[in-house]
C-alpha cells in the first residue's frame, strides 16, 4: 500500500450496502406481519398491515421479495464464510468473546465465526422459510399438497422462523456491541484501528495489497 | 353477554377464558345411517336457511352431487359401494362439520374470534374475522372447512346456530323425511342411539354402535352405524380421529416458549451490555 493511509477502510460497497438494507427491511416486515400471527399476543400486529386478511395477502410477497434480495446477498459472501481451523477454536473460546478479551482469540480474517454461523444460520432457513411459506400460501398453492405435507410445512415455517429471528437478534446486538460496526453497514466504511483489531487476518492481506 | 344460549365457551386466538359462569346443555345432532335414504332433503334445507347455491355441476356416474363438501355446500350425502362384509352394500352418509368437543379449527385459527365453540358444543366460524390463512383447514382431522374462491373466507356447517339459539332444530333435521336425523341434547342423543343400536343387533347387525370419537374430546354431531367397527366404510370416516400431532407440536407450548427465547435473548444482550460493556477500540490502537 501507499505511504499514505487513509483512516478508513471500504468494507461494502454501495450494491452490497443496499443489497443488504434490502434484505433488513423486508426481514423487519416479515417478522412484524409473521410474529402476529404466531402467537394471540402478538396479533395486534397485524393493525401495522391494515388488519388481518392484508396482513395475510401480504407476508407471502414480501417473502418472495425478501428471498431473492437474501439470495443476491449470499452470492456476495459466501465465500468469505468458509469456516476454518481458527473458526473452530475461536468458538471453543465464546466466553473470551463474551468477555472481550479478543486478543485470546486466534486470528480473525474478514468474517469471525459466530458471523460464519449466521450466514450459514440464514442460509439453512431462509430457503426452508421460502419452499414452507411457498406450500402454505393461501389462496393459491396449498391445494396442490397433501394436508400433512401442508401440516409439516406450517411447522417447519414457524421453527425456522423463530431460529432465524433469535439469529438475527445476535446479529443486531453485535452490531450495538462491537462499537464502529454499525457505520460498515450505513457508510461502507470501517475505522483502520477497527480491522486492526477485530478482523487482523483480513489488515494483513489489506497491508500486503491482497484484494478483500 | 350475547344471548344465552350462545354463550362463548372457547374463542380462537383467545389466551384467557371467555365468560364461564353460566351452564348450558350441550346439544347433539345424531345421523343414523341406518335409516338414511339418500334423498339429499337435509342437502337442500341447509342451502335454503343458510342462502347458499351450489353450481351445476357434472355427473360423473355418482348420486353424489356435488363431488365434495364445498364453501357452498356445507353437507353432502356421500355415497359409498362396499362389499367388505361379503354381500353388496350401499352405504350413505352425511357429511359435514362434527362439531368437536376439541376442535381442531380452533386450536389452529391465528385470528381472535374468528372461530368460536358455544357452551351448547356448536363450533361456529364468524367470517367477518377470518382472515383466509387456511390455517383450520389445516386443523381439521376430518377435512371439513372449505376456502371460498369469491371472499377468502373459510366456511362449514353451523349447526344452524341462529336456529338453535331461538329453540329451533337445525334446517336439515326439519327436512328429513324419515328421521334419520334428529337432533336435542347430548344425553338424549346417545339414549335414542342406543335404543337404535339395540335394534340393529336384534337384526343382525352384530357390530352396530355410535359414533362419537373421543380422540377429539367426542363430537356434537354423532353418527349410528350398522359397522361401528369399520367407519372407513363409510366414505372414508376416520376410525380414531385426533388432532395431528403436528399441528399439537406447532399450537402448543413450542410458541409460548419460542417467545420466551427471543425475549431472553434480547434480555441477554442487554444485560451483557449493562454488565460486560461494549467492545470499544482503544485510544493507543487508533494512533498506529
Amino acid at each position: 500500500m501507499s505511504a499514505h493511509k487513509s483512516q478508513y477502510i471500504e468494507r461494502y460497497n454501495t450494491a452490497e450496502r443496499l443489497n443488504h438494507w434490502v434484505t433488513a427491511i423486508t426481514f423487519i416486515l416479515l417478522i412484524l406481519s409473521g410474529f402476529s400471527l404466531f402467537h394471540p399476543a402478538l396479533f395486534w400486529l397485524t393493525n401495522l398491515f391494515g388488519g388481518g386478511p392484508w396482513t395475510r395477502i401480504l407476508h407471502p410477497f414480501i417473502g418472495v421479495v425478501m428471498f431473492g434480495s437474501f439470495a443476491s446477498l449470499a452470492l456476495r459472501f459466501w465465500h468469505h464464510n468458509i469456516l476454518s481451523k481458527n473458526d473452530i477454536q475461536w468458538l471453543k473460546q465464546i466466553p473470551d468473546v463474551i468477555q472481550n478479551f479478543e486478543d485470546r482469540l486466534p486470528e480473525v480474517d474478514r468474517y469471525n465465526a459466530g458471523q460464519k454461523l449466521l450466514f450459514w444460520t440464514m442460509i439453512a432457513t431462509i430457503p426452508t422459510l421460502f419452499i414452507t411459506g411457498i406450500i402454505i400460501w393461501q389462496p393459491w398453492f396449498t391445494p396442490w399438497f397433501p394436508r400433512n405435507v401442508d401440516r409439516f410445512a406450517v411447522l417447519l415455517h414457524a421453527l425456522c422462523a423463530f431460529i432465524m429471528s433469535t439469529g438475527i437478534i445476535v446479529h443486531v446486538y453485535a452490531a450495538i456491541w462491537v462499537k464502529g460496526t454499525m457505520r460498515a453497514m450505513v457508510r461502507g466504511t470501517v475505522e483502520r484501528a477497527w480491522v486492526k483489531k477485530h478482523h487482523p487476518g483480513w489488515y494483513k492481506r489489506l497491508e500486503q495489497g491482497r484484494d478483500h | 353477554m350475547a344471548l344465552q344460549s350462545l354463550d362463548i365457551w372457547r374463542r380462537s386466538a383467545t389466551t384467557t377464558e371467555p365468560p364461564q359462569q353460566r351452564v348450558a346443555m350441550e346439544v347433539a345432532k345424531l345421523i343414523d345411517v341406518t335409516k338414511c335414504i339418500g334423498c339429499k332433503a337435509c342437502q337442500s334445507a341447509c342451502q335454503e336457511w343458510n342462502d347458499l347455491r351450489e353450481e351445476v355441476g357434472i355427473n360423473v356416474g355418482s348420486y353424489q352431487n356435488p363431488h365434495d363438501l364445498t364453501a357452498n355446500s356445507w353437507t353432502l350425502m356421500r355415497f359409498a359401494e362396499t362389499e367388505a362384509n361379503g354381500h353388496f352394500e350401499w352405504l350413505i352418509r352425511k357429511d359435514g362439520c362434527m362439531h368437536c368437543a376439541d376442535p381442531g379449527c380452533l386450536k389452529a385459527c391465528p385470528s381472535p374470534g374468528a372461530i368460536i365453540q358455544y357452551k351448547n358444543g356448536i363450533v361456529d366460524f364468524a367470517e367477518e374475522n377470518c382472515i383466509g390463512c387456511g390455517y383450520c383447514i389445516k386443523g381439521c382431522p376430518f377435512n371439513v372447512p372449505r376456502l371460498s374462491e369469491k371472499d377468502s373466507k373459510v366456511y362449514k356447517c353451523t349447526l344452524c346456530s341462529d336456529r338453535v339459539a331461538v329453540g329451533l332444530e337445525p334446517a336439515c333435521i326439519k327436512a328429513c323425511p324419515t328421521q334419520a336425523l334428529v337432533f336435542g341434547s347430548k344425553e338424549d342423543m346417545k339414549d335414542h342411539a342406543a335404543g337404535r343400536i339395540a335394534e340393529l343387533k336384534e337384526r343382525g347387525f352384530d357390530n352396530a354402535g355410535l359414533y362419537d370419537p373421543q380422540g377429539v374430546g367426542g363430537t356434537h354431531v354423532m353418527y349410528v352405524l350398522h359397522h361401528a367397527d369399520q367407519p372407513e366404510l363409510y366414505s372414508d370416516l376416520p376410525k380414531d380421529p385426533h388432532i395431528s400431532p403436528m399441528v399439537a407440536l406447532w399450537k402448543g407450548v413450542t410458541k409460548p416458549l419460542a417467545l420466551l427465547a427471543m425475549a431472553g435473548a434480547v434480555l441477554g444482550g442487554f444485560f451483557h451490555y449493562i454488565g460486560i460493556g461494549p467492545n470499544e477500540v482503544e485510544e493507543e490502537e487508533e494512533v498506529s
